[in-house]
């Protein structure tokens, strides 16, 4: 609407106390539910499907807690954390720029299968410590190198991402299978796969946590400072917001959408250095996991949030490690977890709108109940 | 590369054919469906899990249904169910296609896989045959009538592929002209100017997605009863985002989606067909090709993929 | 055209028509009434209520309360195909059309009692309402290549197609040139001959006085007065704009800090040239400059100069260039042949930022689109173009401190009425978001600006302060060029005016006395010679 409305306040009119913290509670508390509520349901929903697969949810989500927290089985949960982290953190930096990196699993095969090809001659040949950060490096080039082409499609012609990135992904998983069985091949095995590692990532003290969490929550912290408080962040959420402003305010577009993308499949690559490294130790032909695929929700969950993120992927990590184990007793695929995940996206969308429909931001609770929730934590504005 | 003479054999040109078709035709009836929902605006990202829940239908169809009919209908149904959440969520709520799209892909892939593994993963029983309905004289012209090795020469298609085929023809003309074709346009280039003039942009946008979940279905169930011959977890393997691509190559036309399914069927096809020729080519060699290619067009050709102007934006009557 | 039935009911009767939206009341209450043959202009401020209006009476918006009755029957009128199945047609404010399709597929689009499309039955029509209107237009042509006129032509064709009795023009003038603005006239009186009723919107009072059969005048939501046709035949020009100056400002007027200005540009009486010596310093210069075309026509060979002290008018019908002008100057198009000096020295090849920081600034008309990020803080938002810079960033960080406390001043300084500096942009009013805008290219050493529809859209307050601003600017040693399609405020406001047509520039007229006629002149003959080329 083009309404001009007739507005009261005066410029900088006496600054109104309490008020802005008010609404600050407010909003972290939207953000809390907003984000939590989907969760919620996609469990609930995915217990009645359950139910209609004729499993039992309760012995399903217990077995999940089970094998995913209990017994120090929450410390293979922190493992799986380290390349869930780094993925979260080079998605967050693309999306913030409204850009759609889906070509994540391709930087990330690559990226795997040059550390795997690599690794186990230079573990052997120089310092742990030098082989690690040189095969961590490798990876995140390789990565970034993998986002090249849609890149400048992007920058220089505006070609759809969506279209580029998936294409490079696909080219990029069948070339790391060609690596995997040529020049990667372990010869002292028929089997399509690398050597193993001799040496991997050292723990974290007194624990069975590798070192690449530690990378991977470095990674989160140096994502969240560069977004939120450099020029280069702001920029960043610019053109995300509002391209056409950028370029009115002389942002060089080509320029940060080339560097966004180098950054956010770097990211990726990292996590299948962390992923190679600290766990799996070698890679076989036709392994993909695909771990993007359901890390994209918990980015959006997060609000495109680097420091909000880790609790969700602590939660999925938690997920999927008791998941596996909880399909195998119930019997079930393990790509239940997707149907889950997707549950999780479609409800969080669904809430979104609610939340949009209360006011731009704001709610989306109806009024009474808003305060009627909020009442017992903030104190009433005075007016 | 070397060309062994093989290659020029008729037994291979009439693979090469069947071959493209049998790969090329799931990737039709998808991309067929991809050019009108894109024509009418909407982006949709989730046609893979259209096409697998698709797949898994047309399966079961088939087999309890011992008819291949009774599979594409299942397939049909399928796809069209899973577009319902499109619809409702994007097109009548104005949410984020893309978001709604990656989850129908999510849900899609782990609830066909559940379902399967819960039911067949023990047995993981195989459909028969399917039968072809030769066209009477034109089946005995060598390579596009004459069946060798049991495939499907052009001549010699199941009743469903020139029912595919008749459809793009027949969209075509849709498209150019009928009133369908036209609010169809108009609801992908400018929203607003169709809802002045009288006609809904949801319902048509809602109809619009409703034909692409089911001709996605229809692909995915084609691509499970005569392709594979049964069901396997992922069996579409990224056709469904292949199909979106055909469908903006071909600048959303329906005979040019034809053409182009049939290019990338080949493509996809070829790694077995090489075998065959006696040319060793690694199958992940012959896999990437139709994508680097599209890689290399679209390098190539960058200002030539076209979009219509309000593709992937929700329509609110009344914002700007 | 005099034979009207008295006693015959009106067509259209709108009673007591509420909409309110939230924060606003749109529609208070309006009574509003259309006859057979008849021109009823509704005339109002921007944020009157007219648009809303219009979207009542054309299927776009449902209305709280209120009756609407047609030809004495009471109707509901719920989505744009109950309208025209009703008979009532618009042509709204922007575009309707479809600028991929062809003239007739623009036409055919809605009918949908075949499958086929039926084009020779289109043609058929189209040459028929052609006819009756004496417009000739390209069924094959499409859409994206008529001129602003023709489109318009199309368009009324299109509300007349399904055989409408109301067709509704939402400010049709403003897009016209003073050539097309008299083939519209043409095509109004065969629409009252054939006993069409129009209501035509506007906010220029002198066309509402000479186009319309009655005038109904809007101000906030209510009609706040409406002139007869009687009145509007006996009573004499000065008593009938003294009266509808005071209906439209009502007691606001008094409050306008120079009611005699704004009655000079309701009058168009011509501006007075402020003096600026010949021989003052060339500020800014293009010369043979040509920039490409983008979503609007580009620019051709533009040569031109700005001293110091001067405001420099762009007159010209939208979209024959200005953007690519503005963008050109700015920094934002790439210039394809030709310079841009800036105190005579090349600026061709410094980028939009690097111009900003030499003092050459670019105040967009695209306010939302591109002016401001809605989502970003006003504080924020008045920094935009100095991104990374000292002091407010420090090794690349942002200082919270310095950027909200200099803000915060600006904000003073410029009166933009904002909660706080850390409110979010979007929210602001329109007057408000113009004035971030200007607070911006405004501050740190402004030397040459360039204002794109500087007071579009606002209200006649802000309109007043945007000028002061422009005045202000030039005064202590700046200059300005603004580009502008009100003539009216061009000719208060600048020392010369350029006309810009097809992507050149025609003409340049001193402004004075009989100014107006001569920016007429030249962009008519301007268009006529682009045409005969």
């Amino acid at each position: 609407m083009s309404t001009e409305t007739a507005t009261r306040e005066t410029a900088l009119a006496a600054p109104r106390p309490g008020r802005t913290r008010t609404a600050r509670a407010g909003r972290t508390l939207d953000a809390l539910i907003r984000s939590i509520v989907p969760v919620a349901l996609a469990l609930a929903a995915g217990a009645l499907l359950l139910l209609a697969l004729g499993r039992h949810p309760i012995k399903f989500y217990g077995d999940i807690w089970a094998n995913g927290i209990e017994n120090g089985s929450w410390q293979d949960s922190a493992v799986r954390m380290a390349p869930f982290l780094l993925i979260a953190a080079g998605l967050t930096v693309i999306f913030r720029a409204n850009i759609w990196n889906l070509g994540y699993n391709g930087q990330f095969l690559l990226g795997a299968a040059l550390v795997s090809g690599y690794g186990p001659r230079l573990v052997d040949d120089v310092p742990l410590a030098l082989a690690m950060v040189v095969l961590f490096l490798l990876a995140g080039a390789v990565g970034a190198l993998w986002t090249v082409i849609p890149a400048v499609l992007k920058a220089r012609y505006g070609t759809n991402e969506i279209i580029t990135t998936l294409m490079m992904s696909f080219i990029g998983i069948d070339l790391a299978s060609i690596l995997i069985k040529g020049p990667f091949h372990d010869s002292t095995t028929p089997l399509p796969q690398t050597a193993v590692l001799s040496k991997m990532l050292p723990n974290i003290p007194g624990t069975r946590i590798h070192v690449g969490l530690l990378v991977a929550f470095g990674a989160i912290l140096v994502v969240h400072y560069m977004l939120t408080r450099t020029s280069w962040g702001l920029r960043l959420q610019i053109m995300g917001a509002n391209p056409r402003a950028a370029r009115h305010f002389g942002i060089d577009l080509t320029r940060l959408i080339i560097v966004a993308f180098l950054v956010s499949g770097f990211m990726v690559g990292l996590a299948a250095a962390a992923d190679i490294l600290g766990l799996q130790g070698y890679i076989r032909t036709g392994w993909n996991p695909a771990y993007g695929d359901t890390i994209i929700p918990f980015v959006f969950l997060a609000r495109l949030n680097a420091l909000a993120v880790v609790p969700f992927i602590a939660f999925f990590s938690v997920v999927s490690t008791g998941g596996d184990l909880a399909a195998a007793n119930a019997n079930l695929s393990t790509n239940f977890l997707l149907v889950l995940v997707g549950l999780i996206l479609l409800f969080m969308t669904v809430i979104e709108y609610l939340g949009r429909r209360r006011e731009l931001g704001a709610s989306y609770l109806t009024p009474g109940l808003r305060q009627a929730l909020r009442g017992p934590l903030v104190r009433r504005r005075q007016s | 590369m070397i060309v062994a003479s093989q290659v020029w054999t008729q037994v291979f040109w009439t693979s090469v054919i069947a071959g493209g078709l049998l790969a090329g035709v799931p990737l039709m009836f998808t991309a067929l469906g991809e050019a009108i929902s894109e024509r009418a605006g909407v982006l949709n990202i989730g046609l893979e899990g259209m096409m697998l829940v698709g797949a898994y239908a047309g399966f079961l169809g088939a087999y309890y249904g011992h008819s291949m009919w009774v599979g594409y209908a299942g397939g049909i149904a399928a796809g069209v169910l899973a577009s319902c959440f499109m619809v409702v969520l994007c097109v009548w709520l104005g949410l984020d296609q893309i978001v709604v799209g990656i989850a129908i892909t999510l849900a899609g892939e782990g609830i066909t896989s559940v379902l399967y593994q819960s039911q067949f993963s023990s047995t993981q029983p195989r459909l028969g045959r399917i039968t072809t309905d030769p066209i009477p004289l034109l089946d005995r012209i060598p390579v596009l009538g004459k069946t060798l090795n049991g495939e499907f020469p052009l001549f010699s298609q199941p009743l469903i592929v020139y029912l595919g085929l008749g459809l793009a023809v027949v969209l075509a003309w849709l498209f150019r002209s009928s009133n369908i074709g036209l609010n169809l346009r108009a609801a992908g280039e400018k929203p607003e100017a169709l809802d002045a003039a009288g006609v809904s942009v949801v319902a048509t946008r809602s109809y619009a997605v409703l034909a692409t979940g089911a001709l996605a279905g229809l692909g995915g169930a084609y691509l499970a009863i005569a392709g594979t011959g049964g069901f396997q977890d992922f069996v579409t393997q990224g056709q469904g985002y292949m199909a979106i691509v055909i469908a903006m190559l071909a600048r959303g036309r329906p005979l040019g989606v034809v053409v182009f399914s049939l290019m990338f069927g080949i493509a996809l096809s070829l790694s077995g067909l090489l075998q065959i020729a006696g040319i060793n080519l690694s199958p992940e060699v012959v896999h990437m090709l139709p994508f680097a290619g599209i890689i290399a067009a679209l390098m190539l050709f960058a200002r030539r993929a076209y979009l219509p102007p309000a593709l992937a934006l929700p329509y609110v009557r009344g914002a700007r | 055209m005099n034979a009207r039935n008295e006693t015959e009911a009106p067509l259209v009767d709108l009673v007591g028509i509420t909409k309110s939206f939230p924060g606003v009341l749109a529609n208070d209450s309006v009574d509003l009434t259309l006859r057979r043959g008849e021109v009823h202009c509704l005339l109002g401020e921007n944020g009157a209520g007219k648009s809303t209006l219009i979207g009542i009476l054309s299927g776009l918006i449902r209305p709280d309360a209120g009756t609407i009755l047609i030809e004495g029957a009471e109707t509901r009128i719920s989505s744009p195909r109950a309208a025209l199945e009703l008979g009532i047609g618009t042509v709204h404010q922007h575009s309707a059309l479809i600028p991929a399709l062809s003239v007739l597929e623009n036409l055919m689009l809605g009918d949908n009692r075949k499958l086929r499309l039926d084009e020779a039955g289109a043609r058929g029509r189209l040459a028929e309402l052609a006819g009756q209107l004496g417009v000739d237009v390209d069924p094959d042509t499409t859409a994206a290549d008529l001129s602003l006129g023709h489109q318009q032509q199309v368009e009324i064709v299109k509300a007349l197609w399904r055989g409408s009795r109301v067709l509704i023009l939402d400010e049709p003038t403003s897009m016209l040139t003073p050539q097309g603005v008299a083939e519209l006239t043409k095509v109004l009186g065969r629409l009252k001959e054939q006993g069409q009723a129009v209501i035509f919107i506007t906010h220029k009072l002198h066309e509402a006085l000479s186009l319309a059969d009655e005038i109904s005048i809007l101000r906030r939501g209510r009609v706040a007065g409406t002139i007869e046709r009687e009145a509007l035949q006996w009573r004499s020009q000065e008593e009938l704009r003294a009266e509808i100056v005071r209906i439209m400002f009502g007691d606001e007027a008094r409050a306008v800090a120079d009611l005699a200005e704004l009655q000079e540009e309701l009058d168009r009486v011509e501006g007075k040239a402020r003096g600026v010596a010949a021989d003052a310093d060339i500020v800014l210069e293009l010369q043979h400059a040509s920039a490409p075309e983008g979503t609007e026509l580009g620019i051709e060979d533009v040569s031109l100069h700005l001293r110091q002290g001067e405001i420099l008018g762009v007159a010209g019908v939208d979209g024959n260039g200005q953007r690519a002008l503005a963008e050109l100057i700015g920094g934002q198009r790439a210039a394809t042949a030709g310079r841009v000096l800036l105190y005579g020295a090349p600026v061709t090849q410094i980028s939009a930022s690097g111009r900003q920081k030499l003092g050459l600034r670019y105040a967009t008309d695209d306010r939302l689109g591109e002016g401001l990020v809605g989502r970003l803080s006003v504080g924020l938002n008045l920094f935009l173009k100095r991104v990374g810079e000292r002091p407010f960033w420090r090794h690349g960080r942002i200082q919270r401190a310095v950027v909200d406390g200099r803000a915060a001043e600006l904000v003073r300084e410029f009166d933009v009425r904002t909660p706080s500096v850390t409110t979010r942009a979007a929210t602001l009013s329109g007057g408000n978001i113009q004035k971030v805008l200007l607070a911006r290219e405004l501050s740190f050493g402004p030397k040459v600006v360039v204002f794109h529809k500087p007071t579009y859209g606002l209200d006649v307050k802000t309109t007043a302060s945007v000028r002061d601003l422009i005045r202000k600017l030039a005064d202590d040693g700046g200059a300005a060029l603004v580009i502008s399609t009100d003539l009216d405020e061009l000719l208060e406001i600048c020392d010369r005016i350029a006309v810009l047509s097809r992507g050149r520039l025609v003409g340049v007229v001193p402004n004075g006395p009989g100014a107006a006629e001569e920016v007429g002149e030249v962009m008519v003959g301007g268009a006529a010679s682009a045409e005969a080329a």
